[in-house]
């Protein structure tokens, strides 16, 4: 047909562009980077963020997060006005902390607190990439470990759930030493018998991947997390050779051995009931 | 010396010049003993400039040093009866760790270290002392072994950082170094580290949890390379310099910042210098260390251990 010849043709040139990609337009619509499929924001909200097209998870901030996974209304947040310092003087790092401050609701990259699952009693720590991509410095570690510690002290459970690319560089050795702080602190919940779940949403990279993130008595992953220890940029470089495109997804940990379950988020809250049921009294042996 | 370092180089040559100038008194008539005398006193002082007041990116170059002393240097001089242990029993055994039993002072111990080579051959043999999962698996079975025995452990720092490679992801590196964090904190002995070289990220980290921590003056210990920080801050690896200036990694910084206990003092210029001197100094700080924690009881030294790294961080708090 005729018409064939002309149907096609565009009248509008288009630039695509990342960021056109991602929010088409500001705030109302969201296109699913992996189907390329355009929703609601609401309907993807309503969703838990999970593509009903094809099931990628996007990112979920920390509140919703908890909004969504816990008791209606039974969470209470610890250090809430914790905020980092510049211990090094780092140029220009006051100046990011305070943009993503006010580009997000957070003061920093974790949110920690008391809450419930189910009627269960949990201290919880949810991360939020969005927050200087969820790096770990002073102000993380030391929440994390208030959180881990308060755990063990009133023998509740404590759950994390993870997105961090890993330590905060501006705050240098200070936040290295966050692994070691949050390790130890786990050691003594562990030895006091307590419960530690881990989920690691994505990504999960570096120095929080190579602490907290990979010591739960239950380590348990997102479809479709990135997790891993070094970057795959890194490796490639160092190795020289492509890597698989599956590499240091959930599901490539899984089969190395490396996770005990890839929960999708629709099941995450029937699944942590499960277990934190099976654990009756919330990690007190006594 | 076979390798100078650029900050160096001044002290270098005439420390050459005066040795030439000897050989030339030696052999003739002349007499340059004054001139001699006080191309010495220049040395002295240009040593002093160059050697006091290195920048963070000399001791940069210093750490790396391929003369360095490493791991192997220190146990030879400070130990006896040295059986090294292999293996992790469960995949392989890593070339990049060494560990095994000893005796300090006449004690037994359990010495774990990061091995790098000194030269090419050797750094392909040691994977330029980047460890694999497995390595990280050896020095925790080997430090479970002196928990049972009640033997104290002494742990060296050297690395760039755990391996970055597909079969060490695959092998769960995170979970490898996540492991020793967690477990070293729970050892019932004393844990004593001392970064001799480069202390890498979370792959130094692996064998760094305990209950002293110190430094050789010219060491580094740091999130990332210097390299890597100004690569991902200012996209420009040539950065480096600054990057080290900025991310505070040299023993002085550490203590400043109150993550170590102390900076064991260097034979000027570098430990590669005299391993024996170095070795002296090392062993000072171990014997005081063991002196000072094998008294603690054990709920004290956990609960130390735990208090040291509770303690570090700084932050503040929201004005409302």
């Amino acid at each position: 047909m005729l018409r064939d010849f002309f149907s096609k043709k565009k009248r509008y040139a288009s630039i695509p562009s990342q960021e056109a990609r991602q929010d088409v337009p500001e705030g109302l619509m969201q296109k699913c980077p992996n189907c390329q499929k355009i929703f609601y924001r609401k309907e993807l909200n309503r969703n838990m963020n999970v593509c009903p097209h094809c099931d990628h998870h996007h990112r979920l901030s920390a509140y919703e997060r908890i909004q969504h996974l816990f008791d209606e209304e039974s969470f209470v947040e610890w250090d809430k006005h914790m905020i980092s310092n510049n211990p090094l003087h780092f140029p220009e790092y006051e100046e990011k902390l305070e943009k993503d401050r006010h580009k997000s609701d957070l003061n920093e990259a974790v949110v920690t607190g008391k809450a419930k699952m189910s009627g269960m009693e949990t201290a919880v720590a949810v991360m939020d990439s969005r927050f200087r991509m969820g790096s770990m410095g002073s102000v993380v570690g030391e929440k994390i470990t208030n959180a881990i510690e308060e755990a063990r002290k009133e023998k509740i459970p404590f759950i994390i759930f993870t997105a961090s690319g890993g330590a905060r560089m501006q705050e240098g050795v200070l936040s290295l030493m966050q692994m070691g702080k949050t390790s130890v602190a786990l050691q003594r919940l562990h030895a006091g018998g307590g419960l530690f779940i881990s989920v690691m949403t994505h990504p999960t990279t570096g120095g929080v991947s190579a602490s907290f993130a990979s010591l739960g008595d239950y380590n348990f992953a997102e479809p479709g997390a990135l997790i891993g220890f070094a970057g795959r940029r890194i490796i490639e470089q160092t190795i020289r050779e492509k890597l698989p495109q599956d590499f240091q997804t959930a599901e490539f940990l899984l089969e190395h051995g490396q996770l005990d379950r890839v929960v999708h988020r629709h099941d995450m809250r029937k699944t942590l009931t499960t277990v934190l049921d099976l654990h009756t009294g919330g990690g007190d042996r006594t | 010396m076979k390798h100078v370092l650029e900050f160096e180089k001044p002290v270098i040559e005439l420390r050459e010049k005066i040795a030439d100038l000897k050989k030339l008194t030696e052999n003739s008539e002349m007499d340059l003993s004054d001139e001699i005398i006080t191309l010495e006193k220049r040395l002295e002082k240009l040593e002093t400039d160059v050697y006091d007041r290195m920048a963070p990116w000399d001791r940069v170059q210093m750490a790396r040093h391929p003369e360095r002393p490493t791991t192997l240097d220190y146990i030879e001089h400070l130990f006896t009866d040295f059986l090294e242990l292999h293996g992790d029993r469960n995949f392989g055994d890593d070339s990049a760790i060494i560990s095994g039993i000893a005796k300090f002072k006449n004690q037994p111990v359990t010495v774990v270290g990061h091995q790098r080579g000194k030269d090419t051959k050797e750094n392909i043999r040691r994977n330029f002392g980047m460890p694999h999962p497995e390595g990280y698996r050896k020095a925790l079975r080997l430090m479970k072994q002196a928990e049972k025995f009640q033997r104290p452990i002494i742990t060296f720092i050297d690395t760039k950082g755990a391996y970055p490679g597909k079969a060490a992801e695959e092998r769960g590196q995170s979970e490898a170094i996540a492991r020793n964090l967690m477990e070293m904190a729970g050892l019932t002995v004393p844990i004593i580290c001392i970064v001799i070289g480069e202390g890498g990220s979370g792959g130094a980290l692996g064998l760094g949890i305990g209950d002293r921590i110190y430094m050789l003056e010219n060491s580094t210990y740091s999130v990332i390379s210097p390299e890597g920080a100004s690569s991902i801050l200012w996209k420009d690896a040539g950065l480096a310099q600054e990057a080290a200036e900025s991310m505070k990694i040299t023993s002085y910084d550490l203590k400043k910042l109150n993550i170590i206990d102390g900076v064991v003092p260097e034979v000027r210029g570098g430990a590669h210098r005299d391993i024996q001197t170095q070795a002296f100094e090392i062993e000072k700080v171990i014997k005081q260390s063991l002196d000072e924690l094998s008294i603690l009881k054990t709920e004290d030294l956990l609960e130390q251990r735990f208090v040291k790294y509770k303690n570090i961080g700084d932050y503040t708090y929201l004005d409302l």
